[in-house]
């Protein structure tokens, strides 16, 4: 009864829906699951994409340079990605504002100053910071899949109002960004043909790995806390039959 | 023993004891009896009691590294996830825990309900189990703010918003509560201020639950009073191990959601930074308030709702007077035993449209459950106490088969 009464209390949680949104493609990723790790080699990939391709209009700004370590980059190759950005820091001595190369322990740089100036270059949409994408949609994963993947013609009827694309998939189905990707568009160094879908599922990847970067951390800690805690209250049990045994 | 005797023969601890009686009240509980025959059910209290400690210590180590303004707070709880060692998993024990402190919370008010433990002379204990419930739901709601995401920032408005329904000064009301004009930095501040203090408060009300049941002891699954004797056992070992192997359960499914579906009972948008300019599509609380605000939904005017939801936590105060059947296990009350399911069935149902955006056809029957949870306690309750007629009730324990 207890578990039955668990479980219908856990149904509303799944009452959240997405009404007029084309229901996403259902990709298997290596990320999910118990045993679920990061793909390095896709993650890196995927952050090629994201450095190539997104970064022009997206920020990342809860990642550090330094974080991309956990994807495998080296120190120096980590120090040359950061020294192709330029952060203003300061004041300095004289307390003047200066600029400088970044360097490993600085977050992402964004490429607007601010959403205002973000705003003006797109129309006044406002391209999202990716480093949480992942965990701020529903479906995450395979939301911002579908979105990549699923551009496509308006179809007849459909109105479209000016410089917006159509992509079924994004909520009222008609979306500021025009379509990021097209087949290769970035060239990879494993030499992977950069498919639409490729590019896609890499930058998925590395997504995941930005929004959730305790991820298999977590998982493996996870398994080893449910073994003990398995062990533990079959022995509370045991001991619970043995202490009452002696009661009759 | 007199006075002079005492302190001519004592050691330590009596002379303490004497002075502050701590050892006495060790004592109480070395000797607390109950009845040998409390189902896992009843493992339900210590289990809230532990998930209530469980908040306490991972909520004073993430104040630590929170910061309650509108432009940190969102970044401060992320640099919690991302760089405070292993602080994904104190924020992940959080805010799951609250989740898994509302499950044990209503599997032990929906135990209390069936096996009528509300009845005389319990009806004080359950009442400060309600402040307790209630007291948790405003912690719950504060702490859901905190993140500074958009369903925090939201929920926060709507919900502070129902004070505007009070008519004359509801306006000024809630200018008050948020100290502004919109729910902004001084909200925040006076939120997280609140959310540290609560729990504390809770602490308080918790034993004062104890103390109130320990004057009574436990009701059982037979609803009978249990006179002193071989129907009584120590409470220590045999219900401490007890408790501990529901520990054991319930750490374990606290340990998968922590781990394998750390989001699953919230809501993505609160990943996504407040924004006081673009509402979300739909704006939920979190699960354990759903039955109560498929509740105010249910109403087309707004006083009209927040009326209606007050009093469908209200009216459990009055339930030990509504219910006059002497009989409290409703394992002897054929007809209760089912109004009790058919309760439950509905406060799951109302669960599930409150989820659901105010369209039909979820509004209709948000109406209907809505008219059905208050038909079960003004009509149902009441007629069922007059007209059931209970099976016979044993004396004793004595046929009861104790696992």
């Amino acid at each position: 009864m207890l578990r039955i009464a668990i479980a219908l209390f856990l149904l509303p949680a799944l009452a959240f829906a997405n009404a007029a949104t084309k229901e996403h493609k259902k990709m298997i990723w290596p990320f999910d699951g118990v045993f679920g790790s990061v793909d390095r080699q896709a993650a890196q990939r995927g952050f090629q994409v994201y450095k190539e391709v997104c970064s022009a209009c997206h920020g990342m700004k809860h990642l550090y340079y330094r974080n991309l370590k956990d994807l495998g980059f080296s120190d120096a190759e980590i120090k040359e990605i950061a020294k192709a950005h330029t952060v203003v820091d300061g004041p300095n001595d004289e307390g003047e504002m200066f600029e400088r190369p970044a360097i490993p322990s600085d977050v992402f740089v964004s490429p607007f100053k601010n959403d205002q100036a973000a705003r003006a270059a797109h129309n006044n949409a406002l391209p999202a910071d990716l480093s949480l994408i992942i965990k701020a949609r529903e479906d995450g994963a395979n939301y911002v899949y579908s979105l990549l993947t699923g551009y496509q013609e308006a179809p007849a009827g459909v109105t479209m109002a000016p410089a917006l694309s159509y992509n079924p998939y994004f909520p009222g189905n008609q979306i500021a960004m025009p379509p990021p990707l097209s087949d290769g568009q970035v060239t990879y160094a494993d030499g992977t043909v950069a498919s639409v879908d490729q590019m896609a599922h890499d930058v998925v990847i590395f997504l995941q790995w930005a929004a959730e970067p305790e991820m298999e951390h977590r998982k493996s800690l996870g398994l080893k806390a449910m073994i003990f805690l398995t062990f533990l209250t079959i022995f509370f049990y045991v001991a619970k039959r043995r202490i009452w045994g002696k009661l009759k | 023993m007199n006075n002079k005797e005492l302190h001519k023969t004592s050691g330590i601890i009596e002379w303490i004891d004497y002075r502050l009686p701590i050892f006495t009240f060790f004592k109480h509980f070395a000797e607390y009896q109950a009845p040998k025959n409390l189902s896992y059910l009843w493992s339900m209290g210590s289990i809230a009691g532990i998930a209530l400690v469980v908040q306490i210590i991972t909520g004073i180590v993430l104040a630590m590294h929170y910061t309650p303004h509108v432009d940190h707070a969102f970044n401060s709880v992320e640099r919690i996830m991302r760089d405070v060692n292993y602080g994904w998993l104190i924020r992940y024990i959080h805010s799951v825990g609250a989740s898994m402190f509302f499950v044990a919370v209503y599997i032990h008010i929906f135990r209390g309900l069936y096996y009528g433990s509300y009845k005389t002379p319990r009806e004080l204990l359950w009442q400060i189990g309600i402040v307790i419930f209630l007291v948790m739901m405003a912690t719950a709601f504060m702490g859901y703010v905190l993140p500074w995401g958009q369903m925090s920032y939201w929920g926060a408005t709507v919900i502070t918003n129902l004070f505007s329904a009070i008519p004359m000064i509801g306006k000024s009301i809630v200018t008050w509560l948020w100290g502004g004009f919109s729910v902004d930095n001084p909200t925040l501040n006076r939120f997280f201020s609140l959310h540290y203090l609560l729990p504390f408060v809770i602490v308080g009300l918790v034993l004062l639950h104890l103390v109130a049941l320990h004057v009574h002891g436990s009701n059982n699954p037979k609803g009978i009073d249990i006179k002193p004797g071989k129907d009584m056992i120590p409470f220590h070992p045999y219900y401490t191990i007890k408790d501990f192997v529901g520990f054991g359960v319930y750490f374990f499914i606290f340990a998968f959601f922590i781990f394998y579906e750390p989001n699953y009972l919230g809501h993505p948008d609160n990943y996504i930074p407040a924004n006081p300019m673009v509402t979300p599509a739909h704006i939920v609380p979190e699960w354990y308030f759903l039955p109560f605000y498929a509740i105010l939904r249910a109403v087309p005017s707004k006083l009209g709702g927040v009326i209606l939801m007050l009093s469908s936590i209200i009216i459990l105060f009055f339930l030990p007077w509504l219910d006059r059947s002497p009989v409290r296990s409703s394992s002897y009350r054929p007809w209760n035993k089912f109004a009790v399911w058919f309760f439950i069935i509905d406060c799951i149902i109302l669960g599930y449209v409150g989820g659901k955006p105010p369209e039909e056809p979820y509004l209709t029957v948000s109406r209907i459950a809505t008219a059905y949870y208050f038909f079960h306690f003004f009509i149902l309750v009441p007629c069922i106490a007059k007209y059931e007629k209970p099976l016979p009730l044993p004396k004793n324990l004595d046929e009861v088969k104790i696992c």
